[in-house]
């Protein structure tokens, strides 16, 4: 005698949802594994439940998130549309973890053109980080909505995504983050970057946004705080003097050299090092006029000082005090006259490289 | 009377892409009334249209006000080709036709499509002036309130109950039309979604018609049923009581008590009395001991004249299963009836006098049952069919009663302080009883006698006394038959019944002693016929009514005593009985009192009194109290599997599950609340089904059902499934597939609702499971506590007033208002203020893509949750926040996964409500019924 279940459905007015299955259903879970999960997790003994109960609600639910999925879309939909009804601090914990995303998967695409081509090559990235394909695939278009939607509108970029998609503020600076890589397309797949986490460019990106675009200086244009400010970019070709003129160097060395006489354990490495590190620094600023520059960023600051410094053994302390006096000479320097723009460019390296710097 | 129907159109959002091309969509709007239609402007290139309308008048008969749904088509212009269709919205005009109901519906409305479902919504304004009444030969019947509430409704006053009104109206099935042929599947459902629409406007004015004649002026317990018999066409009947402030119509078969004030002023009085008939304040002190009937006809008692015609003459039966203190004076137990009929062909529409006589038929039938339990009426009354091809069977059941004949002739009376034991004693003679019982004195009074076990439909009066807690119980049951037709098909069904419904009994009253209960409530006795097999499926809630002896042990004794190693296992199975009495009576919590054995069985020998009994039995129906294994020392012969199968029951702690209104034996509820359906439908593949074999099944399917329920809620646990109303169906074959694999379907529908509630003991316990409730329903109770103190020592205008702008200034723009649905008459921790009006739609749902909407899984769950939707917004558009008696009425499935094609048609109704937390009540006490209710709602539940 066999029987089987030829339909199932359960239907709440108050519309019912499980967190934990929610989280199964985003992390690209077959209905399947679910339940495989959740029956090891133990909800069974608890309630006396059977596979096939699990199973049936498990289907309920992954119903629920399909049919939600559209109106997740556009999360504002979410709370005036009259299919579910669903209490509104559910609601903001659905669109919060739709649109989460995980560390490894977007370091994998971060900085990369959001297009067909890289979505074709998820099952790549799926294989490396152990995200299902699936996963894989409702994170990369959350990247490309969110993209899209915030391509057209003026006004500052973490408020627009924030008030576009209902998302909390961490949140909507990670993706303002996301946005601003991959519309200035930078490297950030190279080897020598592997050690950095999607946290340290946020962080960076975050730096890059207030104070090098368009939106540090107006704030409704469009793109504002998309694009960096193409005249500081020219005006910092203006730096290069602080290399070029061979008396400002060494001024501007022996400055430095004497503020950090006595208070760091590798003056010396830094003595003899200072040229090569200032003309890293000061080169950065130079070439950044180049799209092929700007997108080699990271690299540089790597390549250019961060690794000269790790080789020597630097600690994060010994990094700090030399960037800010670093910096602060400059403005002792008779003949140098770009003190702000010095500062606008300095603030932000400083910051980046405090942050990329990992003892 | 001749009336003006206003509409305006105000907006739309969220519409589909209906132009591929720029991705947007030309929208504007038809709205028809009878067979005047207005446009609205074209409002082009916008997903969101704006279309601010002028008010499109209608100027109608109030005939076709009742009859007529308001028909809202939203369309896609189209310069080169025809326009397209986007979807539909029905608006039921009748609450605007009732001077204390809705004065507007204003709101939201989804825009529905039967093949593509909910497309985007449509905001609309509707208003109704009604002149005068001028003619006095009216076939109209606006003013009379309809209420599916099974109780008097709780912010009215019953002055009267008049009695049964029933009404039904056939029609052709446009579904099998000829011209079907050549429609599509979309007009031929909009035609069937119509039709049924315009049917029950019509059976609702005729039973209105019906209650003015008795003097009534409302209708409450209205029943409304769709029975559809295929090719014989499609029947509405609706049953109700008539009553002085609520009507119940129903098409076809039950009947409806009317409580009436009096009848003639009534409809004088009513709309002229100036505090609408719901005054919140002042009943609620008044009454306070007993429970909430508030007054709402309280002005006309000193007026009350005799009504016209007190008792219905003709059917003294009452669709209510809950009534006033004092109104039932003895219960006599349940009295059913059914009848197989074959259906042919309804040849005139406007005399569908063959299916009125069969109901007539079995309507006497019941009442001469109740008659020789010594009962003059019958309550919680209802009535069911089902229909398998030409094959029908007719079911009516009640419970048989003795009213208190002062509610028929002068209304409520409010010193009515019946003793808690009266309902149980016996009506009827004890020398000339209808069936053997055993009778002993009342335990409470020790003055009357009462039966050993009582089973009714009715709910748990109030003022009965129990001891422990209620549960839900039920018997489930399959048998075979022969696939036949015609005549010999009929024959064989009608066989079979007698035997079902014996067997139902018998296992109901086992599992009622293996729970240590002695009385049922609620019971509800499905029979559904299927081409080859018939299921039986009875629910009621068990209770032990302490006026009740304790009931007797459950004896297993063998067919053939002989064998030794069979005496040990029958031993062992009496000794796992015992211990499961044991058990239950511990999770009951069923204590009673020790007490002395006072047997005082009737004095008549037995032949005699099975003698009497089979003389009434010898209509083929039969009365369901008729059991010859009753008695406390009767030995229980039960077989084996059987035995197991009733004590390997299903317990889950903090669980509690009934089919009635509330659980008894559980009072501290909280406000938590969910309603749910579940629909089931599974397959059996196996030809050689037998009796056993498919009960064994069927156990098993309603077991799993509730299983996933305990498991679906758990996090609302400590909870309450009430009115779990189980719902089985067996399709017709030649609708699932063909070929060589048999196959058949039960679909279990049950429509519950949840309700959490504190058990525990100390009141530390008590506290703790409450927040914790809190946590697990929703933000709405959570935010509760906080804002009370603030509002209530503000005067009252001005917190009122905060709380307003505290809701405009909520982020999303206008964030949906929350309304709950239940089941329930009532919403726990809450007063209801207002009745909006009675909700009763219809819907069809079908789909040519069944593979790509998810399977038939998916299907059903997106249409479900579709009607959830438009009843919410109907309600919500009616000014109100919830739904009370809600029921899905029907909810018939069929699919064809060859054709990859689906259809699905789900009834549901209820009363919309405006309903105020008992907390904010003290805090806004006269303004409840003034405009700006729907504000003070949105306050409760946002």
């Amino acid at each position: 005698m066999r029987m089987s279940v030829e339909l199932d459905v359960f239907v709440g007015n108050t519309t019912i949802m499980d967190e934990e299955v929610y989280q199964f259903w985003l992390d690209g879970y077959t209905v399947n594994d679910a339940v495989k999960v959740r029956m090891e997790g133990g909800v069974l003994e608890e309630c006396e439940a059977s596979a096939e109960v699990l199973h049936s609600d498990t289907m309920d639910q992954y119903r629920t998130f399909q049919m939600c999925e559209r109106l997740l879309h556009s999360p504002a939909k979410l709370a005036n549309q009259l299919l579910f009804q669903i209490p509104p601090h559910r609601q903001a914990m659905l669109i919060e973890r739709y649109y989460a995303f995980d560390g490894v998967f977007v370091r994998e695409v971060l900085g990369k053109k959001l297009s067909k081509g890289t979505k074709k090559d998820l099952d790549d990235v799926s294989a490396k980080t152990g995200v299902t394909l699936k996963s894989c695939r409702r994170q990369f278009d959350n990247f490309k909505r969110v993209f899209k939607v915030v391509e057209e509108l003026k006004g500052p970029l973490v408020e627009n995504i924030r008030q576009h998609f209902l998302l909390s503020d961490q949140l909507a600076r990670n993706y303002a983050a996301i946005v601003f890589f991959a519309n200035n397309r930078f490297e950030t797949g190279k080897k020598k970057l592997h050690y950095l986490t999607f946290q340290d460019f946020a962080f960076c990106a975050g730096q890059l946004i207030s104070y090098w675009t368009v939106g540090a200086v107006d704030n409704m244009v469009e793109d504002m705080d998309v694009d960096l400010e193409k005249q500081f970019l020219q005006d910092l070709k203006e730096l290069k003097i602080l290399i070029t003129d061979k008396d400002l160097l060494d001024q501007h060395k022996s400055l430095v050299c004497t503020a950090l006489r006595g208070k760091t354990k590798v003056f010396n490495e830094m003595e003899t090092n200072f040229k090569n590190l200032s003309r890293g620094l000061v080169n950065i600023a130079v070439k950044l006029t180049n799209t092929k520059d700007v997108r080699d960023f990271f690299i540089d600051l790597v390549e250019k000082f961060i690794e000269p410094c790790r080789s020597d053994k630097w600690t994060a302390g010994d990094m700090r005090l030399f960037l800010t006096h670093y910096t602060n000479s400059a403005h002792i320097l008779d003949t140098f006259k770009h003190q702000v723009l010095w500062d606008r460019y300095m603030g932000v390296i400083k910051s980046c490289i405090l942050k990329m710097y990992h003892d | 009377m001749p009336g003006k129907l206003k509409a305006k159109i105000v907006a739309g959002r969220h519409l589909p892409v209906m132009d591929r091309a720029s991705d947007l969509t030309d929208a504007f709007v038809e709205v028809k009334f009878g067979n005047t239609t207005f446009k609205t402007d074209v409002f082009p290139k916008s997903l969101n249209p704006q279309w601010n309308s002028e008010w499109f008048k209608f100027e109608v008969d109030d005939e076709d006000l009742q009859d007529e749904p308001l028909q809202i088509t939203v369309l896609d212009h189209d310069t080169y080709s025809a326009n397209d269709a986007i979807g539909k919205v029905y608006i039921d005009i009748d609450p605007l036709l009732c001077s204390e109901a809705a004065t507007r519906i204003c709101g939201w409305f989804p825009i529905y499509d039967t093949i593509h479902g909910i497309r985007g919504e449509i905001n609309v304004l509707v208003k109704v002036d009604l002149f005068n009444d001028l003619n006095s030969f009216r076939q109209s019947s606006c003013g009379v309130k309809f209420f599916c509430t099974t109780s008097i409704p709780r912010c009215y006053r019953a002055a009267l109950v008049h009695g049964f009104v029933e009404e039904l109206v056939v029609n052709e099935d446009p579904e099998y039309q000829w011209i079907d042929r050549i429609r599509t599947p979309r007009a031929s459902n909009e035609a069937r979604q119509r039709l049924i629409s315009l049917m029950s406007g019509e059976l609702q004015r005729k039973i209105g018609l019906k209650v003015l004649e008795m003097g009534g002026n409302a209708v409450v317990g209205y029943l409304q049923c769709f029975d559809l018999e295929g090719e014989s066409g499609l029947v509405v009947r609706a049953i109700g009581t008539a009553s002085p402030n609520t009507n119940t119509h129903s098409n076809t078969a039950p009947a409806s008590n009317a409580c009436n004030s009096p009848s003639k002023d009534s409809k004088e009085t009513l709309p002229s009395s100036s505090p609408p008939p719901f005054s919140p304040s002042k009943p609620c002190s008044r009454q306070s001991s007993s429970s909430d009937t508030d007054l709402s006809l309280t002005p006309k008692m000193g007026k009350t004249s005799p009504p016209p015609h007190a008792p219905h003459p003709e059917f003294p039966f009452f669709t209510l299963t809950c009534f006033p203190p004092g109104f039932l004076v003895h219960v006599g137990g349940v009295v059913s009836a059914r009848s197989v009929k074959l259906l042919d062909r309804i040849h005139n529409p406007d005399e569908p006098e063959t299916r009125d006589a069969w109901w007539e038929e079995i309507r006497q039938e019941i009442k001469s049952h109740a008659k020789a339990l010594g009962c003059h009426a019958v309550v919680g009354y209802s009535e069911s069919t089902s229909i398998c091809e030409e094959v029908c069977i007719l079911s009516a059941s009640g419970t048989a009663a003795m009213l208190n004949p002062r509610f028929m002739r002068e209304g409520c009376l409010d010193d009515a302080s019946p003793p808690s034991c009266g309902f149980c004693h016996i009506p009827y003679d004890e020398f000339n009883m209808p069936f053997p019982a055993q009778l002993t004195y009342c335990y409470r009074c020790r003055r009357q006698k009462v039966p050993d076990v009582l089973f009714t439909t009715i709910d748990l009066p109030a003022e009965a006394a129990v001891t422990g807690k209620g549960c839900l119980i039920q018997a489930r049951l399959c048998r075979t038959k022969k696939k036949a037709q015609g005549e010999v098909n009929a024959t064989a069904i009608s066989n079979l019944l007698p035997f079902m419904e014996y067997e139902l009994h018998t296992q109901l009253m086992n599992k009622l002693k293996l729970r240590s209960m002695n009385a049922l409530f609620g019971l509800r006795i499905q029979i559904s016929v299927g081409e080859n097999m018939l299921l039986g499926l009875a629910s009621a809630t068990g209770v032990y009514l302490s006026a009740l002896p304790a009931p007797g042990g459950i004896q297993v004794a063998g067919k053939t005593p002989s064998d030794l190693n069979y005496d040990q296992h029958i031993a062992t199975m009496q000794k796992r009985i015992n211990d499961t009495i044991t058990k239950n009576k511990e999770l009951y919590n069923i204590h009673p009192p020790e007490s002395t054995e006072e047997l005082v069985g009737s004095p008549i020998p037995d032949r005699q009194r099975s003698r009497l009994f089979r003389s009434t039995s010898e209509s083929s129906d039969e009365l369901l109290e008729l059991d010859l294994s009753h008695g406390k020392k009767d030995a229980f012969v039960l077989e084996r599997g059987s035995v197991t199968m009733s004590i390997n029951m299903f317990v889950s702690s903090g669980f509690y599950s009934c089919n009635t209104e509330v659980m008894p034996g559980i009072y501290n509820w909280t406000s938590g609340l969910q309603m749910f359906t579940s629909v089931r439908v599974y397959r059996l593949s196996n030809a050689n089904l037998t009796n056993q074999g498919l009960n064994k099944i069927f156990t098993e399917l309603c077991e799993n059902l509730l299983k996933s329920l305990y498991f679906k809620l758990r996090s609302m646990i400590p909870c309450c499934l009430c009115h779990v109303n189980f719902t089985v169906a067996v399709p017709e074959e030649e609708l699932i597939q063909m070929g060589a694999v048999r196959l058949n379907c039960v679909c279990v529908c049950g429509c519950v609702f949840v309700c959490l509630f504190v058990s525990g003991s100390g009141e530390n316990e008590d506290q703790l499971q409450f927040s914790m409730e809190l946590c697990a329903d929703s933000t709405p109770s959570n935010n509760q506590p906080t804002s009370k103190p603030s509002e209530r020592c503000s005067p009252l205008p001005e917190g009122r007033s905060r709380s307003l702008r505290s809701t405009r200034s909520m982020p999303c723009g206008a964030p949906v208002a929350v309304v709950k649905m239940t089941p329930l008459s009532f919403l726990p921790g809450t007063r209801i203020v207002k009745y909006l009006g009675i909700i009763n739609m219809f819907f069809i749902r079908e789909t040519t893509s069944l593979r790509e909407e998810g399977g038939v899984s998916g299907f059903l769950h997106c249409f479900i949750a579709e009607v959830f939707a438009m009843v919410r917004a109907h309600v919500a558009a009616l000014g109100g926040n919830a739904v009370v008696s809600y029921s899905m009425k029907e909810c018939v499935f069929m699919e064809n996964p060859n054709k990859n094609q689906a259809q699905c048609l789900i009834n549901v109704s209820g009363d919309a409500v405006i309903f105020v937390r008992e907390s904010e009540q003290e805090a806004t006490p006269p303004l409840m019924s003034s405009g700006q209710i729907s504000s003070t709602g949105a306050d409760g539940t946002t």
